[in-house]
């Protein structure tokens, strides 16, 4: 099944892709892939926006209309593309560095606007195309080139941000449970509104080095020790939670939509632009 | 036959850019431009167009680029702060050749300056605020009726060679309220995008010489990567050295190479004489006013005006320099575009500077006063 996505959604002549070995942006790039496959989505009609970081070179090898944008921006061009042509599925991909730290004004917005996107953000913790320095994600008191002495920055729950900023769909998954991943951004993007899906993710190069996380395998495996889905968290006690974390759908409800809502006033001014 | 009307200069770009097919602005409030974005606000609906207000300059940038990318003329305005805080984005037009227009009503500066006050401070910015060598095109106007006819060149040129083009402004052309009569420009050519033919061998970056392939809207089935990596013709990422220098020389070319085309300029009194004044935007009016008292104490004064800024009419300022004794750039600013004058005459006759930057208008006085000192 994945060469049959590669073969029909991948640019060939792209790949290999610059990932190190053991990267997950892989298995979240052919989550989405595979959403966009089984939501039978025309491919000339999907728009992929990223940003810059690792993550954001995925838009490169992808075969739909791809947008390779300026650092953290990605969602203001995508805002653009929408408005402009509603009738593109447009989807954002992002990292936490692009989209929570540079970008974060950008989203939050998005948010509050409640414009049709799906927004696809691959949390491995830290800026790994720079080579490893702490982003707003990254946990407290771990290490990265720039904090060598311990990150003492607090852990932003972007999810949070999101249901906060007034975003409509927001989800949690993992590379490890990727057939959980590949249903929500499916619903993400059937969603009308502002979607939302962490993807949370691993970088075994500099994340993982740098804190003793072990090989790619330990840490997608932590991934899966740690995910406690939304069905089940409820019913853990806080000691039992402590370390760990929830996936699953987290917010899914319906509000005025940002095209929609210009189009209304189009209508009320009784202007017929086609 | 149109009506003479009362219209103010930023509501004249809108009128331009209406008129030239305007069909999406993003933008950010920011005095002296707001009226801009205000009108935009109002009139879009009623042409089919859709205006938004972004959470910031940045965001108002990016919107107006990726909805260039759908096939959609677009636009937006600002002033100095927000013109700095564009320019990452400008870049990202400029490597990836998406047509759009940006206004700069130039205000005081540097940074919040005096932010209902003129001047020209951005002359440098306007060519070189973005990182990196890059092609551009500015446009200033000097009238009313002016910046209606610039702003459809504007677009007319974005979309031409696909480069971001800078509508440059200053507050007094932005505010300053004319009667105007735009019948002349009624059937005023609008360039439209060409669209591609050939789906299965689309090359949105094709190697033409000092030109552009045309751009494909984005959902119109040619499903190609547009990037502000340096990139070869598909657009897609490239380390090449080789493939980067060509990509580099013909963004620099179909600029540079075509100014026969872009350049815009208006001459007065230039067969010869004393003084020769080089002015543009609103400084150009003082200098009209200023060659009719000097002319009245027999000093032959001749004024070249610069419509293009950027790329600099060189040719023709080589043609009309030698005719004169002395040269006086003339802006509100402490002296930019002087720069590229004295570059162009290299010494070759004196080039002065007439310079105001504390936020007051030239007087037509203050000019006669300097040309007079100089004798």
């Amino acid at each position: 099944m994945a060469s049959e996505l590669v073969e029909r959604y991948f640019r060939k002549e792209t790949l290999p892709n610059i990932w190190c070995p053991g990267c997950s942006n892989g298995i979240v790039t052919t989550a989405i892939v595979r959403a966009i496959d089984n939501l039978g989505l025309d491919q000339n009609k999907v728009c992929i926006v990223s940003g810059i970081g690792c993550s954001a070179r995925a838009s490169g090898y992808l075969d739909f209309n791809t947008l390779h944008t300026t650092h953290g921006r990605a969602i203001a061009f995508a805002t653009g593309i929408k408005f402009a042509n509603p009738d593109l599925t447009v989807i954002v991909i992002t990292g936490d560095g692009d989209n929570a730290a540079i970008g974060g004004n950008h989203f939050i917005h998005a948010c509050r606007r409640n414009i049709d996107l799906t927004v696809v953000m691959y949390n491995n913790h830290i800026y790994g195309m720079t080579g490893g320095q702490h982003s707003p994600t990254t946990p407290r008191f771990d290490r990265a080139t720039t904090a060598p002495y311990g990150n003492i920055d607090r852990y932003f729950d972007i999810c949070k941000l999101a249901i906060g900023a007034g975003a409509t769909y927001v989800a949690r998954g993992t590379a490890y449970h990727v057939q959980q991943l590949t249903k929500l951004i499916e619903r993400g993007i059937s969603h009308k509104g502002f979607s939302f899906i962490e993807a949370l993710s691993i970088c075994p190069t500099y994340y993982g080095r740098k804190n003793k996380k072990g090989t790619p395998a330990d840490m997608l495996k932590w991934l899966k020790d740690h995910a406690v889905d939304i069905k089940q968290g409820s019913k853990m006690d806080p000691e039992e939670f402590h370390d760990k974390f929830i996936i699953g759908e987290l917010l899914n409800i319906d509000e005025p939509e940002f095209v929609e809502e210009y189009q209304k006033i189009l209508n009320n001014l009784k202007v017929n632009y086609k | 036959m149109m009506p003479t009307v009362l219209m103010q200069g930023n509501e004249a770009v809108v009128e331009g850019a209406i008129n030239a097919g305007l069909k999406f602005y993003a933008g950010y409030p920011i005095t002296p431009s707001t009226e801009i974005a205000e009108l935009c606000a109002e009139k879009l609906p009623f042409v089919g167009g859709k205006f938004i207000q972004m959470e910031d300059e940045i965001a108002s940038m990016a919107a107006v680029i990726g909805a260039s990318l759908t096939g959609l003329k677009a636009m937006t305005a600002t002033s100095g702060p927000g013109f700095s805080l564009k320019q990452e984005n400008i870049g990202f037009a400029a490597m990836a050749e998406i047509p759009c227009v940006i206004v700069d009503v130039q205000r005081m500066g540097p940074s919040t300056g005096m932010p209902t006050s003129p001047a020209q401070g951005d002359v440098m910015q306007s060519r070189w605020g973005t990182h990196g060598d890059h092609p551009i095109i500015v446009l200033s106007p000097s009238s009313v009726k002016e910046a209606y006819y610039i702003t459809i060149q504007a677009f007319n040129l974005s979309e031409k060679y696909r480069t971001p083009v800078i509508l440059l402004m200053d507050e007094v052309i932005g505010h300053l309220r004319e009667a105007v009569n735009l019948d002349e420009y009624k059937d005023v050519e609008i360039f439209e995008r060409p669209m591609p033919q050939d789906k299965e061998n689309y090359l949105p970056y094709q190697y033409i010489e000092n030109g552009v392939a045309p751009l494909a809207p984005f959902g119109k089935g040619f499903r190609f990567h547009v990037t502000g990596l340096a990139h070869n013709e598909k657009g897609l990422p490239t380390n090449d050295p080789k493939v980067t220098e060509k990509l580099i020389k013909r963004l620099i070319g179909k600029i540079e190479n075509n100014k026969k085309d872009i350049v815009m300029f208006e001459e007065k009194d230039t067969e010869g004489g004393d003084i020769l004044l080089i002015s543009f935007g609103s400084s150009a009016r003082a200098c009209e006013a200023a060659m009719q008292e000097l002319k009245k104490e027999g000093i032959k004064v001749g004024l070249f005006k610069p419509i293009t800024i950027w790329p600099f009419p060189d040719k023709k300022l080589r043609e009309i320099y030698p005719r004169f004794k002395k040269v006086f750039v003339v802006e509100m600013n402490t002296g930019q575009l002087y720069y590229e004058v004295d570059r162009i005459i290299k010494g070759n006759t004196y080039v002065g500077k007439i310079n105001k930057f504390n936020g007051e208008f030239f007087t037509p006085f203050d000019i006669v006063e300097k040309i007079k000192e100089s004798f």
